[in-house]
């Protein structure tokens, strides 16, 4: 198979899943509880104002209607309105998503660079204390609800030693403003980016500073699966006859480990990534309601202190295409690095 | 005398499986140290009416955010609750969750997995287009679609998590059938006339068990964390139930006034919790699968 024709392959195992997933979010929140409009007013409600209410959000019509209306609404990024304030989920949803993708890049880095570090430490050292030590802590790192330790480190880092802002994302009112170009400003969302195209050091610094803290929990947490992984990997691949025949050379140690084992370890450790992805984006959920970081979990889990049905709906739906599209980009990525996947 | 034997023996057979079990080298030893942390909370959920000291939900049975002390070994909350009641008693609801919503995965995706992988053709195809769609979403957000609309209580929370779970069990069964079902010894089981369902239920299912226990381990371990997170946004229990999730979730806004011992024991209860259930099932997986093993 050649490379397009695989892209093409995958495109198209990718549309069916999508459709799928956004017939059982839409059907399951629309129709398990009832009525999600009566749902939505905890209280007793004046039937004319919930007529209204359903009304305006289109919940009047026939389910099937409603169905189509969402999904042909979907292909030009229409989300549907919230129930809160009838204004449109989209807007919202795209006005959060870079503050997650930029915790979902710091933690990755953290989370990779812990992983390989400590895995490849770990499988060195096959067997020994440092081995299981190693093993321990991804197995701990694991186990460790990523709130939990947000919540130690604001204790620590935040309340007892102030080193760094115990939640937030900036200091208010001087958001990072990005590159200028004929007089005109364009921001990409990421804070660390768009103060370095701003040029402005002192943003900078402080977006990395309110970053740090909580990438450093997501990453630590994610890192757990990670150590396990790389270890088992660059454990195969020390095992392997170009391994015994690099020492067999006479060449030193590190050479072996690091030129010859970590980088044909490299290859799975993206695979890994991409798998890992949806677990990242799951965890920046609770990450980000433990550090107020206006992302798109707190949206979330906003929408449902406010019971905001459509809202709900708009955002699992829209996590659901962040991982399809990442995890199409992985593989054809992977595609293209390793041939032999194609066949 | 005849007596002091019998109970020798009773006791031998009782800890038969376990000195066996340390005789499988590292894994056995980690599934050992994991059953024992599990033993331990088990043990101490199952007892906590009569070892605490005071009502888990009772709320001034002393001052408010007291720090360890004599009186209260791990402190009390806003409430005025006392905080090692709490944990003594708050693992029940992680263990109602966890197992039924293993029962639920068990009670689901075996059946769909073994019948569509056995079967082939459309039924597999489509089972796995499903499966997949669930597999690649992130789980929690899942998870909490599902509680969001069901509304609380331990049947929908444990029901949230065993959807996001069921994939799971599905895809580890598929990859095992797929492969036995070509077995030499399936074959000859089906030329001696063996009937479908039985070459699947007497000669299939028996070699998939080892996976199932090992990923119902894991799920396990997950199903603690999941609740706690369910609990953390906000779609867990009612106030009246001890629970660690609960504990962790309101003592995030103590924290402020820098009272640690509310979220340190609870926290520390669900890592221990989830930690075991997780070494249980790494131990089992490297057992069952020495791969790595020199």
């Amino acid at each position: 198979m050649s490379l397009r024709s695989y892209v093409i392959t995958r495109i198209l195992l990718t549309v069916p899943m999508m459709l799928l997933l956004v017939t059982f979010v839409f059907f399951f929140i629309r129709v398990l509880p009832g009525d999600p409009a009566r749902l939505h007013f905890s209280q007793r409600v004046d039937p004319k104002a919930l007529f209204l209410f359903r009304h305006e959000l289109g919940l009047d019509k026939p389910l099937l209607t409603q169905y189509f209306d969402y999904l042909f609404g979907l292909l030009h990024g229409d989300f549907g309105k919230s129930m809160v304030d009838f204004t449109p989920v989209s807007r919202q949803i795209f006005s959060a998503f870079p503050a997650t993708l930029e915790l979902a890049i710091a933690s990755t880095i953290i989370m990779v660079g812990i992983g390989v570090l400590l895995g490849t430490i770990a499988a060195q050292s096959y067997n020994t204390t440092k081995d299981h030590a190693i093993r321990i802590f991804g197995i701990a790192a694991y186990a460790l609800p990523v709130f939990f330790l947000g919540e130690v480190l604001i204790m620590v880092f935040g309340i007892f030693w102030h080193w760094f802002p115990a939640g937030g994302r900036m200091y208010p009112g001087i958001m990072p403003t990005g590159l200028l170009i004929g007089g005109k400003h364009y921001a990409t969302g990421l804070y660390v980016l768009d103060s370095l195209l701003e040029g402005n050091i002192q943003k900078l610094y402080l977006s990395a500073w309110y970053l740090s803290l909580p990438s450093l929990a997501l990453g630590i947490v994610m890192s757990g699966i990670f150590v396990r992984l790389a270890r088992t990997n660059m454990l195969e691949t020390l095992q392997m006859d170009f391994i015994t025949a690099a020492k067999a050379r006479g060449l030193n140690k590190r050479t072996v480990l690091y030129g010859y084992g970590l980088r044909n370890a490299f290859l799975p450790v993206l695979t890994m990534m991409g798998l890992q992805f949806a677990g990242l984006l799951a965890g920046a959920v609770l990450t980000e309601t433990t550090f107020s970081w206006p992302g798109l979990g707190r949206y979330l889990v906003d929408r449902i202190s406010f019971r905001d049905y459509t809202g709900i709906q708009g955002a699992v739906v829209f996590f659901g295409l962040i991982v399809a599209v990442v995890s199409l980009v992985v593989d054809i990525l992977y595609a293209y690095l390793d041939p032999r996947i194609r066949f | 005398m005849s007596n002091d034997t019998t109970r020798k023996g009773i006791l031998i057979s009782f800890l038969k499986p376990i000195t066996s079990l340390a005789q499988h080298g590292l894994a056995g030893s980690t599934i050992l140290v994991g059953a024992m942390i599990v033993g331990a909370i088990a043990m101490i959920t199952i007892a906590s009416p009569w070892i605490s000291p005071h009502g888990p939900a009772d709320i001034n049975v002393g001052p408010i955010l007291s720090p360890p002390s004599i009186q209260f070994p791990l402190g009390t909350n806003h409430l005025g609750q006392d905080m090692l009641s709490r944990v003594y008693s708050g693992g029940a609801i992680m263990f109602q969750v966890a197992l039924l919503s293993v029962i639920v995965c068990l009670a689901v995706g075996v059946p769909i997995g073994l019948f569509a992988s056995y079967v082939g053709g459309y039924t597999d195809r489509l089972a796995s287009l499903v499966m997949d769609s669930i597999y690649a979403f992130p789980g929690l957000v899942l998870a909490i679609a599902i509680a969001a609309t069901l509304g609380p209580g331990v049947v929908n929370i444990a029901f949230s998590i065993a959807v996001v779970y069921v994939p799971s069990y599905f895809r580890i069964i598929r990859s095992q059938v797929l492969t036995i079902k070509e077995l030499p010894y399936v074959e000859a089981a089906h030329m001696m006339g063996a009937k479908q369902w039985s070459t699947l239920f007497s000669y299939i299912l028996p070699n998939v068990i080892p996976s199932i226990v090992t990923i119902a381990t894991l799920n396990l371990a997950d199903a603690v964390l999941t609740e706690a997170g369910l609990t953390f946004v906000g779609l867990g229990l009612s106030v009246s139930t001890p629970d660690w999730g609960w504990d962790l979730t309101y003592g995030r806004q103590l924290l402020p006034s820098g009272a640690w011992w509310v979220i340190a024991f609870p926290g520390l209860m669900i890592i221990l919790l989830a930690m075991g259930f997780t070494l249980m099932g790494e131990g089992l997986s490297e057992l069952f699968n020495p791969r790595l093993q020199k």
